[in-house]
């Protein structure tokens, strides 16, 4: 018999105690050689009559299973295969659950997917979020029947006398229900007897498949398959019995791990992967100083993620009412992780004293990077650049914060262009994942190597790009934007261009996407990438952005833009006055291109247009980050997998068609980039292999 | 370095107490061992060109259970009466001392000075400045080494005596648990502030108007931890995980504090301990908190904090306590000039601190090889060991961190494991698992429990060492006065 890798046992009294460690990996996940093994493992403790109770538990230091091997399912050819997968997994799991003997769970870390349910059977809720949950709420939610505290250093070091500690306690657990000492099952409280009843009808049953179909279909719109798919295996788990219930996940699983969501979110989950390393390597010097210029929405965000991850972070502001919002921000964004008691108020504070706000350049000498993040004007950017390069330190990188200025053109007034580079963050900074960094053809491998370095150590999802107007992400969403402004002016209504945009995918609708970032923003981009690529970034007239701004209605921040934002209220109502502006701007909609379909691909043709041609440009290094900033960034449609994954599913020459007959009617504007052509002409061609 | 080498030799003049250490009571091997540590000459730790600090005298309430005899007094009260104490005890004059510092944990709001208030009411001249330091479960500590000496960097305060200030100071502690502030809710608090403000009777009635059920919930005294909001008893039990304390262990620790103590109390060793008439009821004069149980009996007890799995309970762990302690603390030659016949002399001393998560309870880990270090002495020098026992499960864990290569070279930075004490020298008379801890007082029965057995044992040095809330420590080598 071959030596077992991954699960091996020790009998301990008469407990047996079972560990998984799967080899070379971080974590342990579910793999097909996990799975024999285990099941090999169980059969051998129900024959061991000297067994008379089982510990599960991980080698790894904070994982029990982290789910199911992605690349496993990957690898499958078809859906067949899955399912037989799925089968062999539902069996081991049944062996778990049936066991003769008790088996006590000892999870230490992150317990999810397919490791819950060798855990404990998981709720309903869960299932279908796939959310992490904390241990002291797994316990309140009946997951898990004891917590066990992590420990410090002892005899050995924390985390290898948690591990030993978890296990001793586990055994005791085992023999205590083997003992009858400890009771398994809880006395049902009145409440649940009640749930009981009330669910033993078919119509409450009925009723309540019912609604959680609704609100799945309100969340996902229907555009993620998987979670009604689970909704349809527990009902047929409940009202057909447990066997068709297993039959049908396994069938449901296997379909669904072959459709083309899965294959967009796997490449996504891949994408992120590789947007967590740092292919620029180790930075000569690490930044343990960090100066943010500007204390502004995005200045404090960026001070937010930072300082909570122990670097010293420095915020200057010109006033002392915009350093005392700023600082603020940074409070409360901390402040509420205490309420939700992610953190304590004394971290919280520890975290604050690394914060050092003020409203002039003492202490810039010590800034390992400045991060500046001032008004989105060439001029102040200018001046702001030159007043730190007379105080930092040589080996000190500048950063710019900007969304579409070219970063060599701020370089310009550079006296050490190489330290420059473009730090694109998205808002609210502590909530997006995205990080762009842009380098111009100056900047040094150090200098972005380090810019990565912070970002990933900020938790950031990275892209590198190249200099030009927009970069990547901004230049994408402009002619997006613009195609959605013309979308209003031929009288379609904010809240329809948002159904839109979201029954395609988009998390965020058009216009309310317009309000976040902020109309002067979007204004001003327009303007600027206008000029910079002219007639091809047309469509709505700039001029009803610009009236916008003339009448204060910059978006969410000045509590009106295309909606009308109050405070407590949630549900927004549009903007009465921007009838009038719209009004005066109308355009005559063409039937033939403004179906809801159409409507739909003319402000997705432009975006993925855009992105291909960024590629083709050589501005994206490659597809993949391409796709990552497109959805971490700007909210692309997560189950298409990004701008190049869509071209590849829904077909290169399927898009062009759609585009040239939207070119028929506006131009240039749909006009299809040499790439997109190319891989219209030969369907072998894909981004994504 | 230099003061090391110039410590002047001086014969130990032990033998004459020897048969002092004859302890018909005690059943663990106490006759046997300490023998061994009367090696002649060993060195004194008098540096010249400093003031050698004497314990003049140390004494301290009887300990009760919090909710006894003590209940209906106030925190003065119980300090004032080991102040007079000392004063019956020392026959001191009430203007002969020319400090007098107290340290306390939970303050009384109405007698945030105790000091002050204690050392009126018990008579002393009103000439002679008070204050009151606190510390945690070290307050005591403090308020005699802020008294005693300045030659340590580690103590924030200026020792008073060592630097000239003083000749004479009056240290000490004390706790009442019998009665806690226990506050009106923030909002109550604000809404009553505002009330004062309040100038026109409309504006009043709106404020009181505004009082809501929400408001009236009561806010008791956080028995945990600040910074990481985790009580004491849930770390000692995650720290004596942590150690592979077992249940056992903790347990046999605790029936030997109280079967020790229960000893010394019955054998008249308790000398410190003064009688104390309690206005409105009888007169006290015994600690109330000595109850030697069985290991059965100890047994059954439930955890008290990690439920159900833990190791630590209630009867493994010090008590809520009521007490007061004082000692009287003087310069060598003003003691003699006084006619007095000193106990003991203070000397090095230090305070540490730590993690207050994970390390919380290690304070003698980290202090004990400090204080040895800067006294130039090792663990066999040291003839009576004090440590203060907050729960059975600490004192154990530090016992296995002082013996653990790997704790002492990962943890303390040294190259060997610091050691444990020997049990047969180790808190040979109880401790403050069975003797009580009212953590501002334990303190100074620390020392005065060290100069005792040093008298009585026959030994040079002592070590007190404790642990204190906020992951802090201390410990202080004491010398024997020759006799």
């Amino acid at each position: 018999m071959l030596a077992r890798t991954h699960v091996n046992y020790e009998v301990k009294g008469d407990v047996a105690v079972v560990r998984m460690n799967a080899p070379n990996s971080k974590v342990n996940t579910l793999s097909i050689q996990m799975q024999n093994e285990m099941t090999e493992v169980m059969n051998e403790l129900w024959a061991n009559n000297a067994v008379r109770s089982a510990v599960l538990i991980s080698s790894k230091p904070g994982c029990f299973i982290a789910g199911a091997d992605i690349n496993m399912i990957q690898s499958c050819k078809d859906a067949e295969e899955v399912t037989k997968l799925s089968q062999e997994g539902q069996k081991m799991f049944e062996q778990i659950e049936k066991s003769p003997k008790p088996v006590v769970a000892a999870i230490n870390g992150s317990c999810l997917g397919g490791g819950l349910e060798i855990g404990l059977p998981g709720a309903f809720d869960m299932m279908l979020t796939g959310r992490n949950i904390r241990a002291d709420k797994a316990k309140k939610m009946g997951l898990v029947d004891q917590l066990v505290d992590p420990l410090g250093p002892g005899l050995k070091s924390p985390e290898e006398r948690t591990i030993d500690y978890l296990e001793e306690v586990a055994i005791e657990y085992a023999k205590g229900i083997v003992d009858k000492k400890i009771k398994l099952h809880k006395e049902k409280g009145m409440m649940q007897k009640i749930q009981d009843y009330v669910m033993s009808f078919e119509f409450v049953r009925n009723q309540i498949y019912k609604t959680v179909h609704g609100k799945v279909m309100k969340q996902s719109k229907g555009l993620y398959p998987a979670p009604l798919k689970i909704i349809e295996c527990v009902k047929t788990g409940v009202e057909q019995g447990p066997t068709a219930g297993y039959l049908a996940e396994s069938q449901n699983f296997g379909q669904l791990a072959k459709t083309s969501e899965s294959g967009a979110l796997i490449g996504l989950y891949h994408g992120q992967v590789a947007c967590k390393k740092n292919r620029f390597g180790t930075p000569e010097k690490e930044v343990k100083t960090l100066a943010i210029l500007g204390a502004g929405l995005m200045g404090a965000g960026i001070a937010q993620v930072t300082v909570d991850k122990g670097v010293h972070t420095i915020l200057k502001d010109t006033t002392v009412d915009g350093l005392a919002r700023g600082e603020q921000q940074v409070y409360k964004g901390l402040n509420d992780k205490t309420k939700k008691r992610n953190i304590t108020s004394f971290q919280r504070d520890s975290i604050l004293s690394n914060l050092t706000g003020q409203l002039d350049y003492s202490g810039l000498e010590k800034a390992d990077m400045v991060i500046e993040a001032v008004f989105e004007d060439i001029k102040i950017k200018h001046a702001v650049l030159k007043e730190v390069e007379a105080v930092v330190s040589p080996h000190c990188i500048f950063a710019s914060n900007t969304s579409a200025l070219p970063i060599k053109d701020i370089a310009a007034a550079s006296k050490r262009p190489d330290k420059v580079i473009g730090m694109h963050y998205f808002s609210p900074v502590d909530k997006m994942q995205l990080l762009e960094i842009i380098t111009t053809d100056q900047t040094s491998k150090d200098t972005t190597a380090s810019a990565v370095a912070v970002g990933l150590k900020q938790g950031k999802v990275i892209i590198v790009v190249g200099d030009g107007p927009g970069f990547y992400t901004t230049r994408c969403l402009a002619p997006m934007l613009a195609e959605a402004v013309r979308v209003l002016q031929e009288g379609v209504d904010p809240k329809k261009l948002d159904a839109l945009t979201t029954g395609f995918g988009f998390p965020v609708g058009a216009a309310t996407l317009a309000d976040e970032v902020g109309i002067d923003v979007a204004a001003h981009v327009a303007e600027d990438l206008g000029k910079a690529f002219g007639s091809r970034f047309g469509g709505g007239n700039v001029e009803v952005l610009k009236t916008m701004v003339d009448q204060g209605f910059k978006g969410r921040k000045s509590g009106k833009g295309c909606y009308v934002y109050q405070p407590g209220l949630k549900v927004k109502e549009v903007n009465p006055e921007i009838g009038d502006i719209l009004e005066k701007y109308k355009m005559t909609p063409n039937p033939a291109v403004s179906s809801d379909s159409d409507v739909q691909y003319r402000l997705i043709s432009r975006f993925v247009n855009e992105a291909v041609l960024c590629l083709q440009e050589g501005i994206l290094n490659n597809p993949l980050e391409g796709d990552i900033g497109a959805v971490f960034g700007l909210g692309f449609p997560p189950c298409l997998g990004g701008p190049f994954r869509f071209v590849d599913t829904f077909g290169a020459d399927k898009l062009v068609e759609k585009m040239r007959q939207f070119e028929a009617v506006y131009g240039n504007q749909f006009t299809p980039c040499q790439l997109l052509l190319d891989h219209a002409k030969d369907s072998s061609k894909k981004f994504h292999k | 370095m230099a003061s090391m080498l110039l410590s002047t030799l001086r014969s130990c003049p032990v033998t004459h107490s020897y048969q002092c250490l004859i302890y018909p009571f005690l059943s663990i091997s106490v006759r046997l061992s300490v023998p061994s540590v009367q090696t002649k000459s060993k060195k004194s730790l008098a540096r010249p060109g400093m003031k050698n600090i004497v314990l003049v005298e140390g004494v301290r309430t009887p300990f009760l259970l919090s909710g006894t005899t003590y209940a209906d007094l106030m925190p003065h009260d119980l300090a004032r009466a080991a102040l007079q104490g000392l004063l019956n005890k020392t026959g001191l004059p009430k203007d002969a001392v020319d400090y007098i510092i107290y340290g306390t944990v939970i303050q009384e709001v109405k007698t945030s000075n105790v000091a002050r208030e204690a050392a009126l009411g018990a008579g002393f001249s009103d000439k002679i400045p008070a204050h009151t330091v606190t510390m945690a479960c070290i307050s005591s500590n403090q308020a005699m080494t802020s008294g005693m000496s300045g030659k340590t960097i580690s103590t924030p305060s200026v020792g008073l005596i060592a630097a000239g200030q003083c000749d004479a100071i009056v240290a000490g502690g004390v706790e009442f648990m019998s009665d806690v502030p226990i506050r009106h809710s923030r909002k109550m608090r604000k809404t009553m502030l505002s009330l004062n403000k309040a100038k026109t009777l409309g504006a009043k009635l709106g404020l009181i108007g505004s009082i809501r059920m929400a408001h009236l919930a009561p806010e008791l005294p956080a028995v945990a931890e600040f910074s990481t909001a985790e009580t004491m008893g849930h770390s000692a039990d995650r720290l004596a995980a942590a150690f592979g304390v077992t249940r056992l262990e903790q347990d046999e620790f605790a029936l030997r504090s109280h079967t020790l103590a229960k000893k010394a109390q019955d054998a008249g060793l308790l000398q410190d301990v003064i009688s104390f008439k309690v206005p409105g009821r009888d007169i006290v004069s015994k600690d109330n908190g000595i109850r030697p149980s069985s290991m059965e009996q100890m047994g059954k007890l439930k955890a008290a904090f990690i439920k159900p799995h833990g190791t630590v309970t209630a009867a493994n762990s010090s008590f809520l306590t009521d007490g007061a302690s004082a000692v009287l603390i003087m310069s060598e030659e003003k003691a003699l000039a006084m006619g007095y016949k000193p106990k003991a002399y203070l000397r090095d001393f230090v305070y540490v601190s730590q993690d207050p998560k994970d390390q919380l309870l290690l304070g003698p880990t980290y202090g004990t090889p400090k204080v040895l270090e800067r006294a130039g002495l090792t663990m066999n020098d040291i003839d009576v060991f004090e440590f203060h026992e907050a729960f059975a499960g600490q004192i154990m864990a530090n016992l296995k961190a002082m013996d653990s290569d790997w704790f002492g070279q990962t943890y303390l930075g040294r190259k060997s494991k610091v050691g444990a004490p020997p049990m047969e020298k180790f808190n040979l008379w109880g401790g403050s698992l069975s003797l009580g801890h009212p953590f501002g007082a334990t303190g100074c029965r620390l020392v005065t429990t060290v100069a005792h057995r040093l008298q009585k044992e026959g030994g040079q040095y002592g070590l007190v060492a404790a642990c204190a809330a906020g992951g802090q420590g201390h410990a202080m080598v004491i010398e024997a006065y020759p006799q």
